[in-house]
């Protein structure tokens, strides 16, 4: 027999960046408790619409933890209560029968709302094209196995580029720092020597950029680690201030 | 009578892609700042032509409907990319590339472009490495490899379980870098809408800015069309949930041709479903198939005794588990092609040996794995999908197998292209998962990131130069010109007649609907009966969303049951044309089963002498049945043969 659980939902609505906005309650029952998160607001969507009235706005889309699209602040917690999962990996088990739950969009001067939780992450685009790239042109490049890489250094990189770019890190912090975000791809890119070279000038336009957009700074409280799915650890912030200060005194 | 032409290079297999290169016109760099080029979609495909274009000098604008072009569903793919490097010297090379994915296909892919795409291989690798694409490495510090289902050797580059997530950023960084120089200019959470001819030339798109849900009209010397598959025509995919086929049917509308809708690739390692509110299938790589085996018990009191709780699979002993794979396919075991271990599964479960709670579900085992490699090792090795896994089910594969079911994952049908990558419209390119030229019937595992990012980087931005060559004393048009009015005057009232509806039914309750009679009547297993059946049903869908829907809101605004909407009216035409491509196609092949032409053991039965050619459906009008061209495929090479994994 398939569980399920009854819930009433707090949800954020606000019609368009400039509209003020309010919490609006919804009550649902025999939610399963197999289904994901996402998939409860899809039957509460439902529910609105054969109620003509319009549906939560949400962002979504691979639903499967990896495309970074879905935000979500649930209950005080980017992407939920759950540890290591973004919000469309977040399964309604992790819930109790009669919970009340508050969902609100990411809150962060750097990530404006659009509508209802849908918010506007395009700054993190705005940031890595400041210099989130190594400079190469296709083609004439050197082989694969020509630059041999530890496998240490290679699976350290991995991790940092494991961030998925959902903006938790942001949401999670209280100054609104792109920190781990940023320390991610600096210290991916700076630790293969395809990056190294443009190191120094990739860390500090990225940061120039990232306080342009009106991010905070950090203050090394670590709460974007433990809210980040994908577990990126702040080491690399101490990678990307390295990187950073190093750059600096070349100055 | 239209012919068909695709234009393959003459001379021998391994020359024509060196041939066509030497003879092919270029634009000069001072004429490439005069052409525009619009790329649709921001994918392996999309990213890395609109970065390569852009590195080139040509002026691109690139579309995505995300709100990033990193969120596209490349993203997602996770197992890895082939190469015919040969690094772990196992006697790979490019021909035995190209034959296994030739062969993968079940010989109905185009020869010349099979060729090429296995020619270009490794450079895609060279590439992704200079990018800075953290691949998984040695402890020498070499790339590592794995291997796939289909191949005997071990050719797949990968990254963790993250593969498509690498790559896309190392397409997206090169994407980014070019923006920045304001050679891409980036338009997110557009969606393109219509593609606008003028005098039989694709020369720009209309485009609905889902924002503020004004259409907008863009002009290009070339429209490029980079949006991926249509396997959410069944609603229930492995695609990520935007993921849609809207723009290639815009195309076809407007003339291209649609080869081969049938072929939609069905991936036999998916978390099986599990309700009724599922929105979405997750997909667990088939790398997993490397180290994991696939078995049903042997005996029916087992499986039942495991439905009904009593048992476990662990508790099952050896001699009464049926490693089906290993014991039908030796030869290539737990790896065999996507559509024979899909069969396979189906086969299983139809027979009554299923197991989990609904019975469409089998083990994929790593108990020996890990006893032989040790839980560390196969952590390091599939971690996060085991953990993926474990969010989802709440089972932790480590102590208990893992159940996997078949589900739809990649089309291998789509927009008509020629060598060139260009549609039957004059300017109209389509690249990736969107055309259909380069998997035939079936796709094998890590080739689909293969094909994208080769069109992408290395055939693209040579093949759309030999057009544009001829267009560089074309002036930059105005988008106030008649056919822009036209495409965008249709485009409103589509919109405005579906807002008009006012019905009682939601877009995802009808686009459910419909996705169930596919996976019911066009799915794993089709036969004349279930086709027509299907043609029948999906009419009764099309009347229902046209006279039912109802579509909340405002249409200039945002709003997304409206996007939903006019996706799923083209997942109705499109479900149609796949049922109608299965309904004529005669024979088994690949991903097509039509349960009437299989051999005694239950082998998918190809027909070459009547069969082995591309469908290319042709519009003609609405509530007009499409006609049907041929391309025919001409083998220089490779030997059709029945293809074999014993």
């Amino acid at each position: 027999m398939e569980k399920t659980i009854n819930i009433t939902l707090k949800v954020w609505r606000q019609k368009g960046p400039q509209s003020k906005g309010g919490f609006e309650t919804y009550q649902l029952n025999n939610i399963s408790i197999d289904s994901s998160f996402l998939e409860m607001l899809d039957v509460l969507n439902e529910k609105l619409i054969s109620e003509k009235k319009e549906p939560v706005v949400f962002d979504h889309d691979c639903r499967e933890g990896i495309c970074g699209m879905c935000s979500l602040y649930i209950n005080g917690h980017p992407h939920g209560p759950d540890e290591d999962v973004t919000t469309c990996q977040l399964h309604m088990r992790k819930f109790k029968d009669g919970e009340t739950i508050i969902i609100e969009p990411w809150r962060s001067k750097g990530f404006p709302v659009i509508k209802d939780l849908m918010v506007d992450r395009s700054a993190f685009d705005k940031i890595i094209q400041a210099g989130g790239f190594v400079s190469v042109s296709t083609g004439g490049v050197p082989d694969g196995n020509a630059i041999p890489i530890s496998k240490d250094k290679a699976d350290e990189a991995m991790d940092a580029a494991s961030c998925i770019g959902c903006g938790a890190c942001v949401a999670a912090c209280k100054n609104g720092s792109a920190m781990l975000f940023v320390s991610a791809k600096v210290s991916q890119l700076a630790l293969l020597p395809q990056g190294k070279v443009e190191a120094a000038r990739r860390a500090k336009a990225m940061v120039a950029k990232m306080d342009e957009l009106g991010f905070g700074n950090c203050t090394n409280t670590g709460a974007c680690e433990s809210e980040c799915p994908k577990s990126v650890s702040i080491a690399h912030i101490a990678r990307l201030n390295r990187e950073f200060l190093k750059a600096k005194l070349k100055d | 009578m239209t012919q068909i032409n695709s234009k393959i290079p003459q001379g021998p297999l391994a020359q024509k892609w060196s041939n066509y290169k030497a003879s092919q016109k270029l634009v000069n760099p001072a004429n490439k700042r005069r052409l525009d080029i619009i790329v649709v979609g921001t994918g392996l495909a999309g990213a890395s032509a609109a970065a390569s274009l852009g590195e080139l000098g040509f002026n691109v604008l690139n579309f995505c409907i995300q709100d990033s072009p990193r969120r596209a569903h490349s993203i997602a793919a996770q197992g890895g990319i082939n190469a015919a490097k040969n690094y772990p010297n196992d006697g790979d090379s490019v021909y035995r590339l190209f034959y296994d994915t030739i062969k993968g296909g079940d010989y109905r892919a185009r020869e010349a472009n099979v060729y090429r795409l296995a020619e270009v291989s490794n450079s895609i690798i060279d590439q992704c490495v200079a990018q800075g694409v953290p691949f998984a490495r040695e402890y020498g510090g070499y790339l590592d490899n794995r291997s796939f289902g289909g191949a005997q050797v071990s050719r797949t580059f990968y990254a963790k379980g993250q593969t498509g997530q690498q790559l896309l950023l190392g397409a997206y960084s090169a994407l980014s870098r070019q923006v920045s120089k304001g050679s891409v200019k980036l338009y997110t959470r557009y969606e393109m809408m219509d593609v606008v001819i003028i005098n039989g030339k694709a020369r720009g798109i209309i485009a609905r800015n889902l924002r503020t849900g004004k259409l907008e009209r863009f002009f290009g010397h070339a429209v490029v069309i980079a949006t991926g598959g249509y396997g959410n025509t069944f609603f229930l995919s492995t695609n990520a949930m935007g993921s849609n086929g809207s723009a290639a049917m815009q195309c076809y509308r407007k003339g291209a041709y649609f080869a081969n809708p049938c072929y939609a690739q069905i991936h036999p390692t998916c978390i099986p479903v599990h309700g009724e509110f599922q929105s979405k299938l997750t997909l667990m790589s088939e790398s997993l198939r490397n180290d994991g085996r696939i078995w049903v018990p042997k005996k029916k009191e087992d499986v039942d005794a495991i439905r009904a709780g009593k048992l476990k699979p662990t508790q099952i002993p050896e001699d009464n588990r049926d490693y089906y794979l290993e014991r039908r396919y030796p030869a290539f075991g737990n790896l065999v092609p996507r559509d024979v271990a899909s069969r396979a599964a189906k086969e299983r479960c139809d027979a009554g040996f299923g197991v989990g709670a609904t019975g469409l579900a089998v083990y994929l085992d790593f108990s020996e794995a890990i006893n032989r490699l040790g839980r560390d090792v196969v952590e390091a090795r599939y971690g996060n999908l085991f953990q993926m896994y474990y969010k989802i089910v709440d089972e932790d594969p480590y102590e208990t197998p893992m159940m996997i079911y078949p589900a739809i994952h990649y089309t291998m049908g789509g927009i008509w292209v020629d060598y060139e990558c260009m549609t039957s419209i004059e300017g109209l390119f389509s690249i990736g998962e969107a055309n259909f030229s380069d998997h035939g019937a079936n796709r094998l595992g890590a080739s689909a990131l293969m094909q994208g990012l080769a069109d992408g980087y290395f055939v693209l931005p040579y093949t759309i130069q030999n057009y544009l060559a001829d267009e560089i004393r074309t002036p930059r048009m105005s988008t106030e010109l008649p056919e822009f009015a036209e495409a965008e005057g249709s485009v409103q009232a589509k919109i405005q007649k579906i807002m008009a509806i006012k019905g009682n039914r939601s877009v995802d309750s009808i686009h459910k609907q419909l996705g169930l009679i596919m996976w019911d009547f066009v799915g794993m297993s089709r036969t004349k009966e279930s086709l027509q059946e299907a043609l029948d049903d999906i009419q009764k869908v099309k009347h229902e969303f046209w006279t039912n829907v109802y579509i909340p809101g405002e249409s200039e605004d945002l709003n997304v049951e409206l996007e939903k909407a006019l996706r799923v009216a083209d997942f109705i035409e499109i479900g149609e044309l796949m049922a109608r491509d299965a309904l004529h196609r005669e024979e088994s092949c690949g991903g097509h089963f039509r349960a009437e032409y299989q051999t005694a053991e239950g082998e998918a039965l190809r027909d070459d002498e009547h069969f082995s050619y591309v469908g290319c459906w042709k519009y003609e009008g609405e509530d007009k049945a499409p006609s049907l061209l041929k391309e025919p495929l001409v083998y220089e090479t490779v030997h059709m043969q029945q293809r074999n994994y014993k």
